[in-house]
């Protein structure tokens, strides 16, 4: 660094006298975040690696409610994505907020609420994924009581965030700031929009959205939660630690700006590319995949100059195992941000939707970008918290390599297990027949590639085990304490603009919560009239609401989880309609509150499984599904058997629906519990005919109730 | 499909709302100079000690 840059930044501001201003940055809390995020990245990926080998040997199940694969799998998605990766934007982005502005935090109340907040919906979300407490939609399947915690904390976040702005000492914002206020403001949005549901009660609500438009809703919220949470905060990152760790300026500033700028305005639309061929309307789902294709100009842009501010110092990256993870991040940002977009094409999204494709990719980004840009950060931030050297060079290169390497293993095993899946699934023999007309046919295919999916993630894990003793041995021998710091304070604006320009000037904390508030006052007053008129998915007279037993046992369903495994959407190809029966009508969903599509097939779709078997053989399948489906993986459901059917929300639940406008009239309310008894007296009496035990107030029967209702309504008309 | 009605008022009032910002940034001369502030980033580091590094 030349002396003359230096002079000219520690110049006081010209014109002015204001005399250096000494304070302290509060690395406290940037500290505890680093340990959480440490702590919750073992948990979470632990949890992974249970799920992961449950598919291997379904024995890992161990029958019990609170570790079925259905119940895991959330509490490793949102364990790895909000807790491992939360905690390390918090850490990372106050590290960095603090410096870049000049400014300690805004209030240190705030951020002790943010972070023991934070923790607390972390810890609750377990408990309540675990006992299945859960809404269904994919990474927001808190229950309403820790969403509105959840928005709170954010807000939190935003107030800290915004009220450091204000109290800033340098003008410029630089472009790490830009990512991470657009994170703060977008996820807010999207966590509010999709997470609107009526309440039944402390620990069940209905989402106001139906069918089609509740996966619109959700998949125009799990796009961008994947841009705006697990994207744009890590590229704030980015830009702020790897020019740090390089000792270099990123290559291009001008590009910086310019990669912001078009993400924001394109990120946005391209959601729908998780619904291709399903019932959603077409042009749809044509703009998510032009909007798709877009992004990876800047997305590739950034990549480039992510990696080009290593120029010239290359040499170090065999050295140095933080330029190590920080490169091997911005190459697999690159390969997950041009993956994508070719999955967005419906050619290939018709063959890789629902399969294990889906999982290397998100994986290819999860451990890849994410999980490697945070192990990059905290080997440079740990010694620098603690002001003290890392303990050893050696382990954490290690750690890279072990990482590596189990990302290898997962990503290739998965996306060979992808493509083989979506062939199995397609492939017909010369009669015209499925070859693999029994699902069980095609698991021997894929366990091999499991088992090594499984290997890559112990390795992958023991990598961050052995972080984790480095780290810790790095911090005990250092001090923690605050750093000390001077600047001057921020020189008055430029008076260029007009009047209104100069009132906001300097002011990005109220421009930005003004700009806000207005969208989601706007976004109200939308909301309620469409929640007045009637839908225009088309109506299909047939299509009626389900009966109180069935409702009650889709909510079984829910809770268990079965989304996670199983699709509710059978797309207009040959393979699908001649494996499933007729294809799946937006008509059909208008009643599904939440819908159920899924977004992988672990086991066969269920959306014409209605009618398909006799209760009988349900009985028997999820009891022991090995019994009627030979070499099946799906988790026994024994407890379902021996849990008493709760019919007490019965009545809350038909009027919450009625709410939302499904067309129960008061005496079908009034008549509910008796109506679901009555219900399931019969599929009881059935079932006791053919000598199995009485099941009539189980949790099952409402189960088979719901499962032998789907997809049935239409079955007539065709 | 009136779903879009509550979707696309939200994502054209976040890209409205980045406009706006664009805008601000612009005028208020974020853009201004577009090299040192990639510079000054690497300056900020550990408690002031005199000297230059």
């Amino acid at each position: 660094m030349s002396a003359a840059a230096l002079a000219s930044t520690a110049a006081p501001p010209s014109g002015q006298t204001a005399a250096m201003e000494k304070f302290h940055y509060d690395d406290g809390i940037v500290r505890l975040f680093v340990i959480a995020t440490v702590f919750w990245g073992v948990v979470g990926m632990l949890a992974g690696l249970l799920a992961a080998f449950q598919l291997v040997a379904h024995q890992l199940n161990f029958d019990t409610s609170w570790l079925t694969f259905g119940r895991i799998r959330p509490v490793h998605t949102n364990a790895v994505i909000f807790a491992f990766v939360g905690n390390g934007i918090f850490a990372g982005s106050y590290y960095a907020l603090q410096r870049l502005v000049k400014a300690r935090l805004y209030s240190d109340k705030l951020s002790k609420i943010h972070f023991w907040g934070w923790q607390l919906i972390i810890v609750a979300a377990a408990v309540t994924f675990l006992s299945g407490i859960t809404t269904s939609k994919e990474y927001a399947e808190l229950e309403w009581p820790l969403d509105i915690a959840l928005a709170l904390i954010w807000i939190v976040y935003a107030i800290n965030f915004f009220g450091t702005l204000k109290k800033r000492r340098e003008r410029h914002l630089y472009v790490a700031i830009w990512f991470f206020i657009a994170s703060i403001i977008a996820v807010a949005l999207l966590h509010i929009v999709n997470s609107l549901a009526i309440p039944v009660s402390l620990t069940k609500s209905y989402s106001v959205f139906s069918g089609v438009q509740d996966a619109l809703v959700q998949w125009w919220y799990g796009h961008n939660a994947v841009a705006f949470f697990l994207t744009t905060p890590y590229l704030g990152l980015m830009y702020y630690f790897i020019p740090k760790a390089v000792n270099r300026p990123v290559y291009s500033y001008r590009l910086s700006i310019v990669h912001f700028w078009s993400l924001v305005f394109l990120y946005m639309w391209a959601g729908p590319h998780h619904l291709l061929y399903t019932s959603l309307p077409n042009w749809a789902q044509t703009v998510g995949t032009a909007f798709s294709i877009m992004l990876i100009a800047p997305s590739w842009g950034g990549m480039i100059n992510g990696l080009l501010t290593l120029r010239g110092a290359w040499d170090k990256v065999r050295t140095d195992p933080v330029l190590k993870f920080f490169v091997a991040a911005i190459t697999f940002y690159g390969m997950a941000t041009l993956e994508g977009p070719l999955m967005s094409l419906k050619s290939v999204n018709s063959l890789s939707h629902y399969t294990n494709w889906t999982i290397a990719h998100v994986h290819g980004g999860a451990l890849g970008w994410n999980g490697f840009l945070t192990f990059g950060m905290l080997y440079w931030l740990v010694p620098r918290l603690w002001k003290t050297k890392l303990h050893s060079i050696k382990l954490a290169t290690a750690h890279f390599w072990l990482g590596i390497v189990g990302i290898g293993l997962y990503v290739f095993s998965m996306w060979a297990a992808g493509i083989a899946e979506g062939l199995m699934w397609k492939a017909f023999n010369e009669e015209g027949h499925l070859v693999y007309g029994a699902w069980a046919d095609m698991l021997p295919t894929l366990n091999p590639m499991y088992i090594v999916r499984g290997v890559g993630g112990i390795l992958y894990l023991t990598g961050v085990i052995i972080m984790a003793v480095n780290l810790y041995k790095t911090a005990k021998t250092g001090v923690a304490e605050d750093t000390a710091a001077e600047a001057y304070p921020m020189a008055p604006a430029k008076t260029t603009g007009s009047s209104w320009h100069r009132m906001l000037e300097g002011k990005p904390l109220k421009f930005a919560l003004l700009t806000t508030v207005a969208v989601v006052i706007g976004g109200a007053f939308e909301i309620i009239p469409s929640l007045a008129i009637e839908s225009n998915v088309p109506s299909i007279q047939a299509v009626k609401p389900y009966t109180p037993l069935e409702l009650e046992g889709r909510d079984i369903y829910v809770a268990e989880g079965c989304y996670n495994c199983h699709s509710q959407m059978v797309r207009p190809f040959r393979a699908e309609t001649v494996r499933y029966g007729e294809y799946s009508k937006a008509g059909e969903f208008v009643y599904d509150h939440p819908f159920q599509f899924g977004s992988r097939r672990i086991g066969p779709d269920l959306h014409r499984i209605g009618g398909k078997y006799p209760d009988f053989w349900h009985y028997e399948h999820m009891l022991n599904p090995r019994k009627t489906s030979d070499g099946s993986i799906m988790p026994a459901y024994p407890w379902m058997y021996e849990n008493p059917l709760d019919l007490s929300l019965t009545k809350a639940k038909l009027n919450a629906m009625r709410a939302l406008g499904v067309p129960y009239d008061q005496a079908a309310i009034d008549g509910g519990v008796e109506s679901a008894k009555a219900q399931a007296q019969g599929i009881a009496k059935g079932l006791s005919a053919q000598g199995l035990p009485d099941i009539s107030n189980k949790q099952i029967v409402a189960l088979i109730a719901y499962l032998q209702r789907l997809g049935t309504d239409i079955k007539g008309a065709h | 499909m009136e779903i879009l009605w509550v979707l696309l008022p939200i994502a054209l009032g976040f890209v409205l709302c980045a406009v706006v910002a664009f805008g601000w940034a612009a005028r208020s001369g974020q853009f201004d100079d577009l090299d040192t502030p990639a510079l000054r980033v690497l300056l900020d580091d550990g408690p002031p000690q005199g000297g230059v590094r």
